[in-house]
């Protein structure tokens, strides 16, 4: 039987270091909700998905009073609705007034975030996936709750430089539509290459097609836990580092997984995948930063971060491999610097660049994710960031992504505050020089020739 | 400990049973864990205790240390004889804490099972 020992051990990890489980999203598919009359469409989507969800908060909290573990989230995730919208919606009106359908039943059901206001374009766009971007900076200020993403790469296809430019544009539209928000609408705003089908993360989590008509999928998390495992091997060798993270990333992750059953068995939905990975709050003590300072390192940023950051998503993976049936979603660590005390404490101290960010991109789970920029940087410099991220998960057979935040009027040194789990950032510097010839080419980059595996 | 007879087996899984086997029969058993924390004073196990007692709630294990003066016990219950549901059970725990002067926390023994077990 469990003893006195491992108990304490669990509430400790509970109460002082912010193990909670970050999310749980029910996945819905709108396929059969596809009607080519746009009231018809809306009402039906907000019917299938008040159905599905209207005891998905209650569960929730169901669940986290009887193990005593808080489930901080709530949210939901639904088809790509470029794909949803694409018999009906004519105009960039048509296609938000989808979003704020689901805006609304988000509201009516209680979630704080619902996702998959996407289009998925990594080979080419149709008209509707092209209505549905342009729609985005409209469908983003005129609702709260709505998450949106496009997936603009991946190895298989190579990367759709028409999306990549467009994207820039659309982003930098964003920022403008909600500049009286400090452009929060970026926030909610996040572009991919190899776009997981299945990630219960805000902002990219849409229900891919290839999934079943409704699933419950799992975010765990415990930046905290992991810290505080390590503060006891201060000094040790790699080995024990390692083992280390690994054992706590099992606890941590069979957190998840347990939640994930209890919810898959009281909503009757099946359990899809536990996503393990260790995701920042502003909190204290919850800094993925802070394990990296833990591992040794100065600041996030300063050399060997890299090298640290890769340890550390490797052993995350290997220990919540073993925790769990089912693995999917990001699964690693992420370096949001908004969502992170530790991150902007190293922007703030100068320890910390884009390019570095861009570097520790290529052996974490995301990308350059919730960095604030200067509101005057140029459209077609956003599309070379993200064209970068796109060709580091392309090549690396990774998942990549870009969430960056133009703040408009505001630029280098001045902080933005998004609030909540959102947090604040410093602005960061980008480099100005032009890539406008580059992006302004048109067409596509070819998939590498590694991903000719047949 | 009740026996409620056999299940098909494709149920689908319930937290409120644990699966036990014993002599041949099958028997179910809700586990959970209530942990207390506090200020060491005289009584504290006894007024717990008597709350479980009155509710029918029967103790499978306890495990207390003091360290510092502070009192820090583990009871494994089995809530199956208990006719109120979790939430309520856990609320008047709480409170009773409250009145002694501890923190008492009831979870679900599914937790600890799923961290701490491969």
């Amino acid at each position: 039987m469990i003893n006195l020992y491992e108990v304490t051990e669990t509430n400790k990890m509970i109460e002082k270091e912010n193990l909670d489980v970050r999310t749980i999203t029910l996945g819905i598919s709108l396929l059969d909700c596809i009607d080519s009359d746009l009231q018809k469409l809306n009402d039906k989507i907000y019917n299938k998905i008040y159905e599905a969800a209207k005891d998905l908060v209650k569960t929730g909290e169901e669940i986290s009073r009887e193990f005593g573990i808080p489930i901080v989230n709530k949210r939901i995730s639904v088809t790509p609705i470029a794909l949803v919208g694409s018999a009906t919606c004519k105009t960039i009106e048509d296609f938000a007034s989808i979003a704020k359908t689901l805006d609304k039943v988000a509201h009516a059901v209680g979630v704080n975030f619902i996702g998959g206001y996407s289009a998925l374009v990594c080979k080419g766009m149709t008209p509707a996936d092209e209505l549905l971007i342009r729609s985005i900076p409209l469908a983003l200020s005129t609702t709260e709750r709505v998450c949106s993403s496009v997936n603009l790469g991946s190895t298989k296809t190579g990367i759709n430089m028409d999306a990549v430019k467009l994207m820039g544009e659309i982003i930098h539209s964003t920022a403008e539509y909600t500049k009286e928000d400090d452009s929060l609408g970026c926030a909610k705003l996040v572009v991919f290459c190899n776009a997981p089908d299945d990630n219960p993360f805000m902002a990219g989590a849409f229900h891919g097609v290839t999934e079943a008509d409704k699933i419950i999928n799992v975010g765990v998390s415990g930046p905290g836990v992991v810290k505080t495992a390590l503060e006891k091997v201060r000094g040790e060798n790699f080995e024990v580092l390692c083992e280390t993270i690994k054992k706590t990333a099992f606890k941590v992750t069979r957190v998840g997984q347990l939640v994930a059953k209890e919810a898959s068995a009281r909503l009757n939905v099946p359990f899809g995948i536990v996503d393990l990975s260790l995701a920042p709050t502003p909190a204290i003590g919850d800094s993925v930063a802070d394990i990296l300072c833990e591992i040794g390192l100065e600041h996030a940023g300063a050399p060997g971060t890299t090298a640290a950051l890769a340890l550390l998503n490797d052993q995350v993976k290997k220990g919540g491999v073993m925790a769990s049936s089912y693995v999917g979603g990001l699964s690693g660590a992420f370096i949001p610097v908004s969502e992170d005390q530790g991150m902007i404490d190293a922007v703030r101290a100068g320890a910390l660049t884009l390019e570095k960010l861009e570097a520790m991109t290529c052996v974490c789970s995301v990308g350059l994710d919730m960095i604030a920029i200067p509101g005057d940087t140029k459209a077609t410099t956003i599309s070379g960031i993200i064209a970068d991220e796109m060709a580091i998960g392309m090549v690396n057979q990774k998942t990549t992504a870009v969430r960056v935040i133009p703040v408009i009027g505001k630029g280098v040194g001045e902080t933005v505050e998004f609030g909540g789990l959102l947090g604040y950032a410093p602005i960061m510097p980008v480099n100005s020089f032009s890539c406008d010839a580059f992006v302004n080419r048109g067409g596509r980059i070819p998939a590498p020739i590694h991903s000719f595996k047949n | 400990m009740e026996i409620f007879g056999r299940r098909d087996s494709d149920r689908k899984l319930c937290s409120d049973i644990k699966y036990a086997q014993g002599a041949g029969m099958e028997i179910y058993m809700k586990r959970t864990i209530i942990t207390v924390v506090g200020k060491d004073t005289v009584g504290i196990i006894a007024k717990v205790c008597t709350y479980l007692a009155e509710n029918s709630i029967n103790i499978l294990d306890i495990s207390q240390t003091i360290v510092q003066g502070y009192f820090n016990m583990m009871m494994i219950v089995d809530t199956n004889g208990c006719g109120k549901q979790f939430g309520d059970m856990a609320d008047e725990l709480t409170a009773l804490g409250e009145k002694i002067g501890v923190v008492i926390k009831c979870q679900k023994e599914e937790i600890f099972d799923s961290m701490h077990r491969i």
